[in-house]
């Protein structure tokens, strides 16, 4: 069976599914702006109607990420925002907002602490799965295997390039979701909607009911509208993340989000039928 | 042995693979396949040799050091890479993925470059092809190797300052491989070394390998003239001019050493030494053994040499480590400084600060070494060094 029903975000995503509408996941990294604050960011995009997170936890050389996602991480590594750090931020999430949140890193991490005890470590603070953007289908058996035994799902990518065969075949692989990668490139925010996330979004349906996430480069509500109406989920990062780095002190950061996610939830839930 | 390629997974052993986002893994499907096309294909391996020969100026000679010997008391020789054109070893992967790219039919080729050898080679190689190209340099090495950021700058390529982190070797790398997520299809990203996601590890091994193969009939020991080597000796950054001559010789009583860079001292902390001081772990797309801390945070790398100046190395570095195939040493920033002096003294020959960190360790070595036949992968010349030096001894 997959985790997609077990775990609390797969079951929010199956609501979602079954009610033709979708929802919205902001990534923030944890960490930010500083430790002592950073769980007011969650709240407040929690108060404006996000409906779960990916909590980021920062990595040195995060590959898939551009300047703004790569410039949040060296800052709250600067901060000494530490793996367990992250994760009590995760829990604190959780607990708070009783939202479902995924764990968000690169595979290094992972495998310093070990994949069976980092799942075990995530699980216990209640995280639903974890995203490790460099892991493709290839080499994620070993982690996706010692993630379901500590009741966590693996999130798997679909990107433009993926072509169909591949495409089904990391879908059997019954991720916790499918990360549609809307944009040919890294995180950062865009000035137009995606022209490729549509044609992805089909490609998936096509082969699959594991549920459809769309991020990277989804930057504006109108863009969060296109991805929400042919998805289940949007994940918006760069966009949120600038806020959150520009902003000259955690009040303002914290209400510069809530109104941005005011306007994506919006946005996004309006496609709800 | 069975080391003629990783496994379907890309995996030398326990290392390797792909740990590549999934926008990048149908190119390096792709790549795979098409590289193997290639490779078994005569008529690419003819168009290759023609261009090795004519272009580069290959085979590369072997000469014998002779003050150097009798300084040294061992019996030293050098394979001469810093003959080859535009001055190291990098250009052999560079024609030949190239050559591959254009038989894929990639209009644009993009690269990294620490000391800007390899960036000098793929501008080279994209000029004699025509295929527009971009070189990924961090700011730190675009000022110590300001004499390459003009040679490729010439030879048409657009050069990127990567401003990110240290602005080294790892920075360039990582930006080079975010923009080929971005333009992947219509790219092809040449890296430097034997480094990445599988394919590249095996792929830059088998156009590097070259160097091995020559030096197997130039010092055969018979009709040669030339004795058979005892000890071969590499600079390691990535590895590919270490691999390129260890590989023909792994499993052979020939015994291999590559030479990593300890920079200020392993006992620093400040140096370029993954598979003496490093762990295994995953960066740049391959499991390898790298610089990292307790969270497995990459750590910054250093070496006076830009090339060596690298926190990780290549997978089948790492499964020769492991494995006994081959030793790997270190040398600091001050023995290669010494011995790049005493090899332009010596022997008429300024070598590149990465290649001197051979010699210094040849020389540390001299009297475990004494009366063996010894040959050094003279990886390229010290042209792009000339001015740090002058800077660095005043
Ligand atoms: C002359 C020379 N030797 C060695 C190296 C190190 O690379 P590798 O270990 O891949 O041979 C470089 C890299 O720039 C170089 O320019």
């Amino acid at each position: 069976m997959s985790e997609t029903a077990t775990t609390p975000l797969g079951a929010l995503l199956g609501k979602a599914q079954r009610s033709g509408g979708a929802v919205l996941l902001p990534y923030m990294t944890a960490g930010l702006p500083g430790p002592e604050t950073s769980l007011d960011m969650f709240r407040a995009m929690a108060d404006a109607g996000a409906d779960g997170f990916e909590v980021g936890i920062p990595y040195s050389d995060p590959l898939m990420d551009g300047p703004t996602i790569h410039e949040a991480g060296l800052r709250a590594l600067d901060a000494g925002t530490s793996l367990d750090g992250a994760l009590r931020l995760l829990e604190a999430v959780v607990t708070t907002t009783g939202k479902p949140s995924v764990v968000m890193t690169y595979v290094n991490p992972v495998l310093r602490v070990g994949v069976g005890e980092f799942a075990k470590r995530a699980a216990a603070a209640g995280a639903s799965g974890v995203i490790l953007a460099d892991l493709p289908a290839e080499e994620a058996d070993h982690f996706q295997a010692a993630f379901a035994d500590a009741g966590l799902g693996l999130v798997l990518f679909v990107a433009p390039t993926t072509g169909d065969e591949r495409l089904a075949a990391v879908a059997a692989a019954q991720p916790l979701f499918l990360y549609g990668v809307a944009e040919l490139g890294v995180t950062g925010e865009r000035t137009d909607a995606s022209s490729r996330a549509g044609e992805l979004a089909a490609r998936v349906r096509a082969v699959t009911d594991v549920p459809l996430v769309l991020g990277v480069g989804i930057s504006t509500p109108d863009h969060a509208a296109q991805a929400a109406a042919v998805a289940d989920g949007v994940i918006v990062g760069s966009a949120l993340v600038r806020r959150v780095l520009d902003a000259p002190d955690a009040p303002s950061a914290a209400s510069s989000l809530h109104q941005a996610v005011a306007d994506l939830a919006a946005a996004v839930h309006s496609t709800r039928s | 042995m069975t080391l003629i390629r990783p496994d379907e997974r890309g995996r030398f052993g326990e290392f390797g693979g792909r740990f590549a986002p999934e926008t990048l893994m149908p190119a390096l499907l792709e790549l795979e396949a098409a590289f193997e096309a290639a490779w078994s294909d005569p008529s690419f391996h003819a168009e290759l040799r023609h261009l090795l020969r004519d272009f580069v100026g290959r085979p590369t000679p072997v000469y014998r050091a002779d003050r150097l010997s009798q300084e040294l008391g061992l019996d030293l020789w050098f394979k001469r890479e810093d003959l080859a054109h535009t001055g190291a070893h990098k250009i052999n992967n560079t024609v030949g993925q190239a050559l591959l790219a254009k038989r894929m039919g990639k209009p644009r080729i993009i690269a990294e470059t620490g000391a800007g050898q390899h960036g000098v080679a793929t501008a080279t190689a994209c000029a004699l092809l025509g295929i527009e190209c971009a070189v990924y340099m961090g700011a730190t090495d675009i000022e110590r190797q300001a004499l390459n950021v003009y040679r490729m700058r010439l030879l048409g390529c657009e050069v990127i300052p990567v401003t990110k982190g240290p602005g080294t070797l790892k920075d360039a790398v990582s930006e080079a491989m975010r923009d080929w997520v971005a333009t992947v299809e219509t790219t092809h990203y040449i890296i430097g070394s034997v480094v990445g996601p599988h394919p590249f590890p095996w792929m830059v091994r088998e156009f590097q390998k070259v160097i091995g193969e020559e030096l197997q009939e130039q010092m055969d020991g018979g009709d040669s003239g030339r004795p058979r080597p005892d000890v071969i000796v590499a600079c390691v950054g990535g590895g590919s001019n270490a691999m390129g001559i260890f590989y023909p010789y792994a499993g052979s009583s020939v015994r291999l050493v590559g030479v990593e860079a300890a920079g200020h001292g392993l006992e620093t902390g400040e140096h370029g030494a993954s598979l003496v001081a490093g762990s295994p772990g995953v960066i740049h797309g391959s499991r390898t053994y790298l610089l990292q801390d307790d969270a497995g945070q990459v750590l910054e790398a250093h070496s006076v040499s830009a090339g060596l100046d690298y926190p990780g190395v290549g997978p089948e570095h790492a499964n020769f480590k492991d494995r006994g195939i081959a030793e790997y040493v270190s040398i600091t920033d001050a023995e290669a400084m010494e011995a790049f002096h005493l090899l332009s003294r010596t022997e008429g020959i300024i070598p590149a600060l990465e290649t001197a960190h051979a010699l210094a360790w040849v020389a540390n070595e001299r009297d475990d070494l004494a009366g063996k036949t010894v040959v050094i992968n003279l990886s390229g010349r010290g042209d792009k060094d000339v001015q740090q030096v002058a800077a660095l001894d005043e």
